[in-house]
């Protein structure tokens, strides 16, 4: 079998029939013929773009390249240029989607740079994080004052309940509901802890936050323990993050003398005290309960759940685990009220998002912008686009545990219902943007590794099973692969899924499921053709006593 | 008999950071790290000497040496066999590979003619990969002891590595 090297996808849904998708078809493999590229490209059809402004709708790959509407007479212009000649047909592209109102209407406040709507990071870079006087000049304790001086623990928990928030560190749970069950749980002594264990890959907005305003995450615990009615908390940072960690321990002594940690807050009855405890090295600790056994001093292995923390914490005892960027927004949302944060976002996941944007594009950093945008916006408008000479080929969002998104749906808007239709996950809000000279095979190599070396060892389907799927992957990747290879992974990935005991195990096994099914044409080209599309993976001879060597 | 001064060593560096960290069962990461940074890495001297000076059943904090190792072993950071004078970490995940990671990392390899976790013969170099280190937006990412360098380049690895001549 011949190796094509581009496929045209022509959408025939009864619409683009109706404005003439057949004679476009018959047209471009006319146009193939006249340049002699019949054998070279192969054009087949797609039903439901979802794109119902732009039909007939042409889409190239491997380059993804997004054409409509393409009029029959359009055809040799777009074979020419972008078949012939290697180039984009600028003029024939598809217009990005409409902005989708979310950010519409944002404030630019930062030159030329895009508009954003910061909550979470409202103060970093504004002020001297060392400083706790500027902090305080900036609204900073004053949602503290409001809760100890005028509010009743219930009516905390209640406006955070309204304003929807939910929990930024992956899983989305919500925060209001979570403090309501510590609240609930019986006990006198309950902890609140800020899990700053930073380590999905691609994921630094914790790092910003720590580092640029330590104050918010102090007084959002202490606001927490007061709703809950806890006496203590723990940051448990990362051991990697130097800076931040001397950045809270400083800001502790600072709020400690100006009377907003300690006893008697604010002159009330109110006592709270916060330690800081570094990390010694473990992604596996950012999963709540293997950093509560961290904590404690112990191997970080996830415990078994349930009991959850809300009940069995730390130490056994009731314990809110939040991540720092949900507990960023606290303080905001208790200054302007539920409504406020309300009117950022979509209705099922309202306020704002913080992420961390890396890979093939111009711009690489962190933003925040409201809930629901989409991630052509982030590219274009807020990465400034891909380099140049690089077309979108894929985005995963959310690190390694996130998904891998083809660039067809990148007009899906991230928040978390939306994702979760789709079957992806916005994971921390990382957005690594890949573009056409990335290897799938090569890709989820690097996540298996990831995840392989990770693996805290403790339960054995995801200790074999990333080990497994690593090693058929590899294999594929040196042109080893074998055809059964393509159902052992989904069967290592549904056992990964099923049976290892925490998210790590149950998301390592994201990476795969997604290769095979955006992907799988690349994935068999390896395997059936022995070559690598991209021509990233360097398919070695191997000499054939190679076996006899390394067993002697 | 007089014990080696090398062990003499290793407990006062004990001793130092239990002073620091307190006698608590949540204080052994913070001992082992305070005690791996001090080192290098952590000798068996050292498990013997916490085990000895925090084991404390009537506090209810019981400690093995094999626990200990366990935490030493679990976690990233640490390290239970000696290392060079300078540890090179270089990040190998997915945000710096497609950024030209890896072309950075066989450089790396090249010009040290180590693999991962090797320690060059002289003692100078340790050379290992580590996961994300949260500095994405400026791969490929390595980490010298403490010093960070970002969008580094194959090229740029002679100069960087003499700064540490």
């Amino acid at each position: 079998m011949k190796t094509k090297r581009a496929m045209i996808l022509v959408s025939n849904d009864p619409e683009s029939i109706r404005l003439g998708a057949n004679k476009l078809i018959y047209s471009l493999n006319k146009a193939l013929a006249a340049y002699n590229l019949q054998d070279e490209v192969d054009v087949s059809t797609i039903t439901d773009v979802n794109r119902s402004n732009v039909l007939p709708l042409v889409i190239v790959y491997p380059e993804a390249v997004v054409y409509g509407p393409v009029k029959p007479e359009d055809a040799h212009l777009l074979i020419e240029e972008h078949l012939y000649k290697g180039r984009i047909a600028a003029n024939l592209l598809a217009p990005p989607k409409q902005l989708t109102g979310l950010i519409g209407s944002l404030r630019t406040h930062r030159g030329y740079n895009p508009a954003e709507q910061r909550i979470v990071l409202e103060r970093a870079g504004r002020i001297d994080p060392e400083n706790i006087e500027e902090c305080i000049a900036a609204n900073g304790y004053e949602a503290l004052g409001k809760a100890l001086t005028a509010m009743t623990p219930e009516s905390v928990i209640d406006i955070i309940e309204k304003s929807g928030l939910q929990g930024r560190g992956g899983a989305g749970f919500p925060t209001g509901r979570k403090w309501r069950f510590v609240r609930a749980a019986p006990g006198e002594k309950k902890y609140i802890v800020c899990n700053a264990d930073e380590s999905e890959p691609g994921t630094f907005k914790d790092r910003i936050v720590l580092e640029g305003d330590p104050h918010v995450i102090l007084e959002a615990m202490a606001i927490a323990a007061y709703a809950v009615g806890a006496d203590e908390g723990y940051i448990y940072i990362r051991g990697e993050y130097g800076l931040a960690f001397r950045r809270i321990e400083k800001a502790i002594l600072q709020a400690e003398e100006f009377g907003f940690l300690g006893k008697n807050i604010f002159g009330t009855d109110f006592n709270f005290k916060i330690h800081v405890h570094a990390g010694a090295g473990a992604y596996v600790c950012g999963e709540e309960t293997a950093l509560l056994e961290s904590l404690e001093g112990k191997r970080g292995e996830p415990r078994a759940r349930p009991p959850y923390p809300v009940t069995h914490g730390l130490w056994n005892k009731p314990t809110v685990v939040n991540n720092v960027e949900t507990l960023a927004n606290i303080p905001a949302i208790l200054r302007n009220g539920a409504e406020w944060y309300r009117s950022f976002g979509t209705p099922s996941s309202p306020g704002t998002k913080v992420y961390t944007i890396m890979g093939n594009v111009n711009f690489s950093g962190v933003i925040e912008v409201p809930m629901g945008i989409t991630l052509r916006e982030v590219i274009n408008i807020y990465a400034r686009g891909m380099k140049p000479g690089s077309t979108l080929k894929l985005a995963q969002t959310g690190g390694s545990s996130g998904s891998i998104i083809p660039a067809v749906l990148q007009d899906t808007p991230m928040d978390f219902e939306s994702f979760r239709k789709a079957g992806v996950s916005l994971g921390s809000g990382a957005l690594l943007i890949c573009d056409q000279h990335t290897c799938i095979v090569d890709l989820a190599k690097v996540l298996l590794q990831f995840f392989r070396f990770e693996s805290c060892g403790k339960c054995t389907p995801c200790r074999v099973g990333t080990s497994r799927a690593f090693e058929i992957i590899e294999r594929i990747s040196q042109g080893k692969g074998r055809l059964e290879d393509l159902d052992a992974l989904p069967n290592i990935a549904g056992e990964m899924e099923r049976a290892s005991n925490c998210g790590l195990g149950q998301t390592a096994s994201v990476p795969i499921r997604d290769m095979l099914k955006h992907f799988r044409t690349e994935v068999e080209a390896h395997i059936r053709l022995g070559s690598c599309p991209t021509g990233v993976c360097q398919f070695m001879e191997e000499p054939e006593n190679s076996q006899k060597i390394s067993n002697f | 008999m007089i014990a080696p001064p090398v062990e003499n060593e290793v407990v006062a560096v004990v001793q130092a950071a239990i002073d620091k960290h307190g006698k608590k069962r949540d204080a052994l990461i913070p001992i082992l790290s305070e005690v791996n940074k001090k080192l290098g890495y952590i000798p068996g001297e050292a498990f013997r000497a916490i085990q000895q000076m925090l084991h404390n059943p009537a506090e209810q904090v019981r400690i093995s040496e094999g626990q200990l190792y366990g935490l030493a072993s679990f976690y990233d950071m640490l390290s239970t066999k000696p290392r060079g004078k300078h540890v090179i970490k270089f990040c190998e995940n997915a945000p710096c590979h497609v950024v030209g990671g890896k072309a950075v990392w066989d450089a790396l390899r090249e010009k040290l003619n180590l693999n991962n976790g090797g320690t060059t013969l002289d003692s100078k170099w340790t050379l290992v990969t580590t996961s994300c280190i949260g500095l994405c937006s400026v791969g490929p990412v390595l980490l010298i002891d403490d010093d960070m360098y970002g969008n580094v380049t194959p090229e740029q690895i002679s100069d960087i590595l003499k700064h540490y001549e």
